[in-house]
This record gives C-alpha cells, structure tokens and sequence, in this order.
C-alpha cells in the first residue's frame, strides 16, 4: 500500500504506524480510544490559538532594545554606548525601540506589538544557565524544578485526553530539545525542519529498530522503544503535512528567519501544534556592545517581521501570540568595554494575536536601583499565567504551581 | 562458594564503573562475589590527582587585576581568558579519559555521583575548578564527613554558593541552605520537616568568615565573622560553620538522604519505591550512619548484596550522556584525536562535565530521553566508529565564557578504535554463535529472536562480522541502559 492511499484511508494512522510493532500499537490504540471517547480528534488548544515563543540567549541589553529615551541617567550612564534620543524609533513620550527594530515599530503602529517593562522575579540570579532555567521551569529563585513550563502545559493538555502519539502538540525549531519544553509524561518534538528529521528516522537501522519487539523486561525499555516509536511517526506524519506547505514570503536569509519560516509552514500545513519555540543566541554582550546587539536585533526585527506578516497574509494573524523574552536584562551602568554586565529585570514582547496593543506599564525607574540594578515590577509567571489562561485556555495555577496575576493584555 | 554468574559480572561492571570489556569479563570469572567486589575496591585505592594540561593557568579574576595594573593589554587579555576556558576543557575531557582507563573505574563512578551531589558550576577559574573536582574525586570511596567539609570548603563551591558575600551583619543564606536541602538533610517527603528556615538563617551566620583568597586556598576570616549566640536545631552557642557541619552529620536524616541518593543512582532509579526496598534503605542507612559514614562500606554492602543481581534491578538505569560516552570509549579502547567532539556528545545530551545545570545536579533518569536525545544517541556509534557525518548542532549557551566550547570542528569526529582488543575475546566463538556472545557483553539481556534477525539481516557477511554486530548493537535502546 502507497503511504497517501494509506493515510487517505485512515484517520488516525501514518506511515509511522506501519512500522511500529504490534505491542506498541497498543499504545496508540489505547490513546485512540481515549481520544475516541473524549471526541477529541485533533489535538489543538481548547481555544485554537497558538503560541511561539522565540528566547533570546545571552541577556539582552533591555534599555538599549526598549530605550528610555528622555531620561538622563540612562545617558549619565551610559556615555559610550547609549542610543541617542534622535535616533530611536519612538513609541510614546518615554520609551522608544533601538533604530535596528523597524519592522517591530511598524507592527505597533499597526497595534499588534504589546511592550512590558520591569519584568523579572524576586532574588534574581546572574548566572545565564540558573536564570535561564528559573525562565524555562517558571520556578521560584530557590526552586529547582525539572520539568519545563511548556512540558507541564503539554502534561495537563494530554491527561486524560492523549490526542493522538503521533500529533506534536509542541515543536521546538532546533535540533536538541529546551528544558522548557519537557513535561513530566509528554515531551514536544525537536526538529530544524521535518524533512530532516524524517530523513533522520528513516535509516535501515533506526527503522528496523523501530519496527523490534523489545523484551519487556523493564518500564525504561518500553519507555524507550514507545519514544523511539512515536518519534519515528511524528517525523512522518509532520514531514507528510508540511511537504506541500510551502509559504509566500520571503524570510530573511539568516537563522533566525529559516527557524520562523519553518514555524510558519507548520502553522500553515495545519498540523495541530499549538506551541512553537525558537531561540537566538550571542546576546552576552560584555564587549563593544551597539555593534553586536544592533545586528542580532536587525535579525531579530527582520525575522519577527517576515514572520507576522506571513500570519496576516495566510489570514492567521489572530490566531498567533508570538512572545520574546530573554534569561535577564542588564547592569544599568555600562562597563569600561563599552558593554555591559549580567543584570536583572528586562522587558518582554508580544507580538500578533488579538486585541489592541500598547506599552504595558512605565519604563524602569532609574533613580531606584538595587546596586545598580532594575527592580522588577511585573513577574513573568504573570505573563505565563495570561498566555496560559487567557490565550491557550488552560489551567495556569496548575501548570506554574502558584496563582499569579494576569495582565489582560490578549 | 559460588562463582559470580557472567551475568552478574556484566551488571556489577556496568554499576560499579562503566562497563566491562570482553577482556575484563573473562579475567574477573571464577571468583565470588564478595571476592570480586573486593577487587574492584582495590583497584580503586590508589588515588591521582588530574593536573591541568600546560602547567598554569591564571584565573579570570587575578587576569583583570594584571590589566588594572597595567601588566596586560586588552588583547593578552582576551587570549589569557581564551586559554582559561579551554583550560577547564582539558579538565572536563581529561576526567572521562580517567573514567575511561584500565584503572579506579568505581573512584570515578562514584566521583560521578558525588559531582551531581555536590553540584558546582563556574566559569574562567580553571584553578579552582580543578582543586574541587580533585577533592571528590579524593574522597568518592571515603568518609562521607570528610568529604562534605572538605568539598563546602573549596573555594569553587564557596564561589558558587555565594558564601564569599556571606558577611556579618549581611548574611547570604545561598550555601546554608543547599547543605541542608540538598548535600545532607533533604527535604522531608513526610513527618515533620527536616529543617526550618530559621535553622537555615542562624546556620546562615555560622558560616561567615567561610571564604577563600585570591590564590584559592580556603581562610576563616575572623573580622568578617559573626561571633554571636546562634540557635540551630534547638540549640544555642556562639557556633561556627565547623559546628553546623557537625550537626547535620550527627543528623540521621543525612544518612538516609544520602543512602536513598544512593540506592537510585547505583541500584534502581524507578520512581517508586516499594515497601522491601523502603525497608532495604533504612537498613543500609542505619549502617551507614553506625559506621560514621563510610562510603565504601556502604557501596560494598550494596553490591555484594543478593538484590543488587535481582532482574528487577538489571537494566534499571538509563546511561547519563558521560557514562554512555565513558562506557563506549571503554569497551572498544576508543581515543578521540581533538576534545572538542567530546564536548559536543555531552553539550547534545545533556550532561556536560564541571558545568551541571544548577545546584541539585542533573535530574537523571528519563529526563535524559527526548525524541531527539534518543535519535542522536543511536547514531553515535556510527559517529563514533564510522566518523559519519554529524547533521546535529548542540544549542548555544548565549555565554561568553563558553565560546570555546562552541567552536567549530566539534562534529568532526576522528577517533581510533582498538577492534583488534575487542575481537580478539571472540577469536575462538564460532560465527553463529557472536551475537549472543557479544551481546552478553553489551547489552542487560539477552537478545530477542527479533533482535537476532535483525542483526542477520543488517550484517550480511561482512569482512568484520565482530565489529559490525557490537556497532548495531551500541544502536539498540537496550544499550542505553545498563
């Protein structure tokens, strides 16, 4: 039987499925039925939108992206590398974007970028792998947490309602999969794009590995064969979707811009992912600071760009939420290298989706630091709690453990 | 007595170091247990401390002090960092090498464990790293007191930990608080907690004056001191950091935090504990505290008992990225020419030596497995054996002072391979007979019919029908458990 026919012919099965073995089949017979029995064929989100999240790696500099453009001890501060007030591309009377985000002030003005300012967490770390972490797992400071905020989310999505194994419902655009990604039960798929990874999954060994009754010896073995089994699926019910989707737009030719183009022809190809994640990296900029971060800035606000217009032209805008963030901004003051150092509260992105857009609250007061850093006023888990409750329509205290305000802001 | 069964030789190797070549299993036969643990503690005795490769190195913070006072530019400086970090390369890659040797294959094991125990991660101090990662490695098979005062006072983990801004009148409770937490107490699954956040502020302020000099040696610091009445545990006294260290060893609960660590990471890591195996591990517990803590009397207890070799236990772990690394070099006596590939498996998996995530370590277990963990795993033995081309990229860090642990060539992979060791053990097994034979080898259990033809299947004749069979098998999921 030909792969089409045979995907025509079923709902639920793909090529993967032929190749796993008989007691494997259990599982996805057992997801089957449950999902069978809920009505819950597709695996989208109980409100049908989407969330990506693309996570700059390193600690943008927040006041030289969002600048605070009339205040003066930014510029007292900052002699060497501050962005001069005629320079900056101005969003209200007191901040303004860094010159290399055009394509991010054209989404305002259009209403659909949202700025948050001072956003961070109590008893801040500086240590880019700790910080970066508290982000990922969405923990307290002193709380260590092994599963990722997006991992739970998809934990509380399956329970009870398994979808189908084969339908990532997140996809992380890399090729090693982010802590924030992995749950305690589910885990999203990592792919740079889904011809690669098919390709991956289709060696004589893995296939044939893949197709092996193991012994069941042990939990670990079936665990292991049942990923190896699912991965081989996904891989192929992805590959099979996306082949066709091919998208209009031209992406900026650079990493950034490849890893959302494919986010975008997943989006369109219509698998039911309901989360995206990408990441950037290279923003550790300790040394000759405006050079660097103007070109991963330019990257990010090209890419970001390409990107939500895609989303208006496919007519999916409302449906996509895109969210930026970084593991922490930095020190106010900048260093003798003209750059700057590991430092606190930062400001975070949302870009797409629904509802009227705007600077969220005041930038960061500058006259009241702790030593020389920002105080945060807006916890992130407040703005996971929103993404999570107001936009995917889930539980958020469940997944992030505590109750945080939300934002109201999509 | 009875001789250890082959089986239980694979098993005992594979916990108690990083798998047995097919050399090792056959001179290690004919003895029993007890006799063969024995030998395994002696072959650990002996403990070398790692050097850092090219003599010495200057760490960041002295580097900077050399600018200021003019005794660097701005480039020598850029290089001396350079070399600080792949300074700290050297060391990561020069520990596997240790694992990987003929010799001390549980001191390392056992180091391993404690480097998870004991996590500690910090960048550009080559010199402090190196002097941390020799004090576990000193202690892994001894007093476990010993081993916890002497690893809270290394100038990496006081760094790390934050004691350094620890000061009378300005308390940093970050180091007080991991020793209870993590390193001995634990938190209290049930009953009455462990510890109370009073007992981790007044501990607080026994361990200041706990730091250490610009050239890395360990001072009490007396004018940085808090010499005031504490109240710790419900009792009173003027007690230093010495003092706290005693009481939480006097403390059973670190005996059985310990031993419970312990028990998953060397004899199951399932989830849930039954009521024998609850049992099993207050019983080793009570021991381990009865002997003050020695840790080779607990880990021979261990594996020397009749439930270490039950079938539950075999093939009850899932390699970590280092011991699947460690163990694959071993076996077939493999060298890589360049570190950085090296560093590459561990950065693509997940476990990269001297820089674990955070404080509580790696998490272990299934947590190592995703679908691309998974893919990239049953590749590497082509990548290894093969130098196949490696399509994957490990993700950035975004730090600056890992750079070089980035850099290109990291999936370039040229290695030598010692086939001829390997294959020699099999010289005289007829031909039908070698997957079953070097399957006892490798893998937990014996092979399934399926697995046999698969392997008939995928090796067709081949001119070196020994070494094409262990490469598929290092591919299959059983051989990422052990």
């Amino acid at each position: 039987m030909k792969r089409r026919h045979f995907l025509q012919q079923s709902a639920f099965a793909t090529a993967g499925t032929m190749l796993i073995p008989s007691f494997l089949k259990a599982f996805e017979t057992q997801a089957k039925g449950l999902a069978g029995a809920t009505g819950a064929l597709t695996g989208s989100s109980p409100t049908g939108k989407i969330l990506v999240v693309v996570q700059l790696s390193g600690g943008n500099d927040g006041l030289n992206t969002v600048v605070p453009y009339r205040n003066d001890i930014y510029y007292r501060e900052r002699p060497g590398i501050a962005i001069k007030p005629d320079k900056v591309l101005t969003l209200n009377d007191e901040v303004g974007l860094n010159p290399a985000l055009a394509p991010l002030r054209a989404l305002y003005d259009d209403g659909l970028l949202t700025v948050i300012n001072n956003v961070g967490y109590p008893n801040p770390d500086r240590s880019h792998f700790r910080s970066m972490d508290i982000w990922q797992t969405a923990s307290n400071s002193d709380q260590y947490l092994q599963t990722g905020w997006v991992g739970r989310y998809l934990d509380a999505a399956c329970a009870g309602q398994p979808g189908v194994a084969n339908r990532p419902k997140a996809i992380e655009v890399d090729d090693t999969l982010s802590l924030s990604m992995k749950g305690r039960g589910q885990n999203a798929l990592a792919l740079i794009d889904p011809k690669k990874l098919f390709n991956q999954t289709r060696g004589n060994l893995v296939e044939t590995l893949a197709a092996a009754k193991p012994d069941p010896h042990h939990g670990d073995v079936a665990y292991l064969y049942k990923t190896l089994a699912e991965t081989t699926s996904s891989a192929a019910y992805v590959y099979d979707k996306t082949k066709v989707a091919k998208t209009q737009t031209t992406y900026p030719a650079h990493e950034l811009g490849n890893r959302l183009k494919t986010v975008s022809e997943l989006i369109q190809s219509g698998v039911e992912t309901q989360v995206y994640y990408v990441s950037i990296g290279g923003f550790d900029t300790h040394i000759n600071q405006p050079g660097q971060q103007e070109r991963l800035l330019k990257q990010y606000g090209e890419a970001v760009g390409a990107f939500m217009q895609d989303m208006k032209a496919s007519g999916r805008m409302q449906d996509v939420l895109l969210m930026t963030f970084s593991e922490f901004g930095r020190r106010v003051k900048q260093n003798a290298s003209n750059g700057t150092d590991h430092g606190t509260a930062n400001n975070v992105f949302l870009l797409g989706g629904m509802g009227n857009r705007k600077v969220f609250n005041p930038a960061p007061t500058l006259t009241d630091l702790d030593e020389g850093d920002l105080r945060y006023s807006v916890d992130f888990r407040s703005i996971y709690a929103t993404l999570l409750h107001d936009w995917l329509g889930t539980n958020d205290a469940a997944i992030l453990g505590q109750k945080f305000d939300r934002l109201g802001v999509v | 007595m009875q001789r250890i069964r082959p089986a239980q030789l694979r098993h005992l190797y594979s916990r108690a170091g990083f798998g047995a070549t097919p050399a090792q299993l056959e001179q290690a036969g004919g003895h029993s247990v007890r006799a063969t643990v024995k030998s395994l503690f002696a072959d650990s005795q002996a403990f070398t401390p790692l050097e850092l490769a090219g003599g010495e190195v200057v760490d960041k913070g002295e580097l900077k002090q050399m600018m200021r006072a003019g005794q660097l530019d701005r480039l020598e400086l850029k290089a001396k960092i350079k070399e600080a970090a792949l300074a700290q390369r050297g060391l990561n890659v020069a520990w596997i090498d240790q694992m990987v040797g003929q010799k001390g294959a549980l001191r390392e094991k056992m180091a391993l464990f404690w480097h998870g125990h004991f996590a500690c991660r910090i960048n550009q101090k080559p010199g402090f790293v190196l002097d941390y990662l020799n004090v576990i490695r000193q202690h892994a098979l001894g007093n476990f007191g010993e081993l916890l005062l002497a690893v809270s006072k290394t100038p990496a983990m006081l760094q790390f930990l934050n004691n350094q801004q620890n000061r009378k009148n300005a308390p940093n409770e970050n180091f007080a608080r991991e020793v209870m937490e993590l390193f001995t107490l634990g938190k209290a699954v049930s009953g009455p907690p462990h510890y109370t956040e009073r007992d981790v502020k007044e501990a607080a302020r026994a361990f200041t004056g706990w730091q250490f000099t610009p050239e890395g040696q360990f001072i009490f610091r007396e004018k940085v001191h808090d010499d005031g009445e504490k109240t710790i545990f419900g009792h009173t006294g003027p007690y230093r950091g010495d003092d706290v260290i005693a009481m939480l060893l006097k403390n059973p609960n670190t005996a059985r935090h310990i031993t419970t660590k312990l028990y998953r990471a060397f004899v199951n890591e399932t989830a849930d504990l039954d009521r024998t195996e609850q049992q099993r591990i207050d019983k080793l517990a009570d021991q381990f505290y009865a002997s003050n803590y020695d840790i080779s009397e607990l880990m021979e207890s261990i594996f020397t008992a009749d439930w270490f070799y039950d079938d539950r236990n075999v093939g009850a772990h899932i390699k970590s990225p280092v011991e699947l690394l460690a163990g694959i070099r071993h076996l077939v006596g493999v060298t890589f020419s360049e570190p950085q590939p090296q560093v590459f498996i561990q950065r693509t998996l997940g476990q990269l030596l001297l820089y674990p995530p955070n404080v509580a370590g790696w998490p272990g277990g299934r947590n190592w497995i995703d679908s691309s963990s998974l893919l990239f795993r049953m590749k590497l033995p082509d990548y290894v054996f093969k130098n196949a081309n490696v399509a994957v990229r490990a993700k950035e860090d975004g730090d600056v002072n890992v750079q070089p642990f980035e850099r290109k060539g990291a999936n370039k992979f040229t290695t030598q391979v010692d086939w001829a060791g390997f294959e020699q053990a099999f010289a005289q097994t007829p031909s039908a007979q070698l997957p079953d034979a070097i399957a006892a080898c490798l893998l937990p259990w014996p092979l399934t019919p399926d697995q046999r033809n698969l392997l008939t299947k995928t090796n067709p004749s081949s001119a070196n029908p020994i070494r094409q069979l262990a490469t598929t098998m290092m591919s299959f999921p059983e051989f990422q458990l052990c």
